[in-house]
């Protein structure tokens, strides 16, 4: 017996390491990552509250979820690896061509 | 005599089945390599080991005490946390998909299934799921051992296994179709109704399947002809230059483990499992109690040891693939094969239900 | 029982994605990520949704994250460098995500009640498994939706070869 609230709290503090995650790091990939782990927490939500009402309907929203994750991780990649070629750089800082 | 609870029986047989279930694994580990290279011998005109005891069946034991003695090399650029933790994930996820596998008739024995330790409704997702972890091992060994050779070799190896590992599930989705269930006993039980007529392989037409699952196997446990991660005329040894003693011992064990597991789960979805071949024709014959509990066990490691046998065989037969035919034969083969398995599967179900 | 799976794998998500945080070798980070989804894979198999626990596996740790685990060989990446980064970041930032981390938090404590218990039931009940619940739902109600993922997959594919070719 666990409150359902706890593993919605779970969710929240994996979120908001996430999110500070995605501010910190200067790296492309593990920013990347950060969203995953993002992603990660809202499914974990998803899969509580499906639990709660007692409906699958939550675990398939999961399902997309992971489907759509594994579409962007794809493409995601390959443009990081398109944009080491050109830049040789994975630090987020120095890729700001557009900015100068 | 103790009365235990209920969990308690549950808790215990379950630890005592863990244990067994490893010590002969491991010791079918053992005995493989003996016989691979018993057999690898024997087809290339040569007597393989025969020194140690009698035939060289103390073999594995001597391997093992040299393996021990060894020195334990640490280079000193290896990136040290994960060089050590890499040989641990390939050998743990090697072990762990076994557990899934039922061994025997469904026996009980106060509620506890004696001859499967874990009867998951999504058995057969989580050895795969676990089979995919264990790239992991490959990958970061290659990766840490700081050894162009190795960093080749793993990454060989993670394109290869990421690739196969599409084809693996597609084959096994007409397996799926019949049983409609994931669980492996169920999938075992769906083929043992009359003998070797119900198994998937011939009365349930996926000898395609099958044909898809053996070659993606051989390509998943980076074994001759797919033994481009560890070529050893190319790339030295591969992800394992670097590793000596029982770090090296680790990865040996998890690639001889890796293909019983294979040829397990080979043998559970397109055998039958360990259903007699032969039906219900002679369960009269073995009607009582303990050879009726063992020979379905028989038949189960017959099937397997039949299955290495022909692993061994392809070893010994075929040359080595080159990596863009690997790639090829897995993209522009396998997988559209493997989807027409499925689609022509699935047609056959509906039109005959 | 369930309370001690919870802790256990909840506090070692939490751990592992606090060491993804801190790590400055972008492997180190991703393996972090991968013992973060294996512990919620756990977790989703403690709240009755095994499927989705193997699918966690399979799909998250075993394909997306190797192939972040790949990227990061291929591309050598090294230790990230330690730079300022954007002021926005570090002033709005962070007491944002405090502030949503409190937020989400007070609301869920505050309706604790009405959010009621969880039990470990989801294997055992056996009426109708969570498996054939999803496959029903998936290729009845949710056919179109299902189908339009496989056509955005096919485009992923499409996009990842065409991103990633020498002469771009």
């Amino acid at each position: 017996m666990v409150p359902t609230s706890y593993y919605l709290i779970l969710g929240a503090v994996l979120f908001c390491i996430g999110i500070a995650s995605f501010l910190i790091r200067r790296n492309i990939i593990t920013i990347f990552m950060s969203i995953e782990l993002m992603l990660n927490a809202v499914n974990l939500t998803f899969v509580a509250f499906a639990h709660m009402w007692g409906q699958v309907a939550g675990q398939i929203f999961v399902f997309f979820v992971m489907v759509v994750a594994a579409a962007e991780a794809a493409v995601g990649l390959a443009i990081i690896i398109a944009l080491f070629r050109v830049r040789q750089t994975l630090n987020v800082d120095q890729v700001n061509l557009l900015k100068n | 005599m103790i009365h235990l609870s209920a969990f308690q029986i549950f808790l215990l047989l379950t630890v005592l089945k863990i244990a067994v279930v490893l010590v002969i694994t491991l010791t079918a580990v053992a005995y493989t390599v003996l016989l691979e290279r018993k057999v690898l011998g024997r087809m290339q005109n040569r007597w393989g080991p025969s020194r140690v005891g009698p035939f060289g069946l103390l073999q594995p034991l001597a391997d093992g005490i040299k393996l021990f003695l060894k020195e334990d090399l640490m280079p000193l650029a290896v990136e040290r946390p994960l060089f050590v933790a890499a040989p641990v994930i390939a050998l743990a996820c090697a072990l762990i998909s076994i557990s899934m596998v039922p061994f025997g008739a469904e026996t009980t024995y106060q509620g506890v299934d004696l001859f499967q330790i874990a009867n998951i409704n999504v058995g057969l997702l989580i050895i795969l799921g676990v089979t995919s972890i264990g790239v992991y091992g490959i990958a970061l060994s290659g990766w840490s051992s700081n050894n162009k050779y190795s960093l080749f070799g793993s990454l060989r190896s993670t394109a290869q296994v990421i690739s196969y590992e599409l084809a693996l599930g597609l084959s096994l989705v007409g397996v799926i179709l019949r049983a409609g269930s994931l669980s492996l006993r169920d999938i075992v039980n769906s083929q043992s109704a009359h003998g070797a007529r119900s198994w998937n392989i011939f009365g349930g037409l996926q000898i395609v399947g099958f044909f898809i699952y053996l070659m993606a196997a051989y390509a998943e446990t980076n074994r001759s002809p797919f033994d481009l991660p560890e070529a050893e005329s190319e790339l030295v040894a591969g992800y394992h230059t670097e590793y000596s003693s029982m770090k090296f011992a680790m990865f040996f064990m998890a690639e001889y483990a890796n293909m019983i597991t294979v040829a397990c789960v080979a043998t559970l979805l397109f055998f039958g499992g360990a259903s007699s071949p032969f039906g219900h024709l002679t369960d009269h014959l073995f009607a009582t109690g303990f050879i009726h509990a063992v020979l379905p066990i028989f038949w189960f490691v017959f099937k397997v040891f039949s299955f290495i046998l022909l692993y061994i065989w392809v070893r010994a037969t075929l040359p080595r693939f080159r990596y863009d035919q690997l790639m090829g034969f897995g993209w522009k083969f396998l997988l559209p094969l493997a989807m027409v398995n499925i689609l022509a599967t699935a047609l056959v179900l509906a039109f005959r239900s | 029982m369930q309370i001690a799976l919870f802790t256990i794998f909840g506090l070692l998500a939490v751990i592992a994605a606090l060491n993804m945080l801190l790590q400055r070798h972008p492997i180190n980070s991703a393996l972090s990520l991968v013992v973060v989804m294996m512990s919620l894979a756990v977790l989703y198999w403690s709240l009755g949704a095994e499927f989705l626990a193997a699918a966690q596996i399979i799909v998250y740790a075993g394909a997306v994250m190797v192939l972040f685990v790949f990227v990061v060989m291929l591309l050598n990446a090294g230790e990230e460098q330690r730079t300022k980064g954007s002021k926005i970041a570090s002033i709005a930032g962070f007491p944002g995500a405090a502030a949503i981390f409190c937020l989400l938090t007070f609301i869920f404590l505050k309706n604790r009640a009405a959010l009621g218990n969880t039990q470990l039931s989801g294997l055992y009940n056996g009426a109708e498994s969570n498996l054939t619940r999803i496959a029903h739902a998936l290729f009845t109600n949710l056919l179109l939706p299902f189908e339009v993922t496989s056509v955005l997959v096919l485009v992923a594919i499409l996009g990842a070869v065409v991103l990633a070719r020498k002469e771009l």
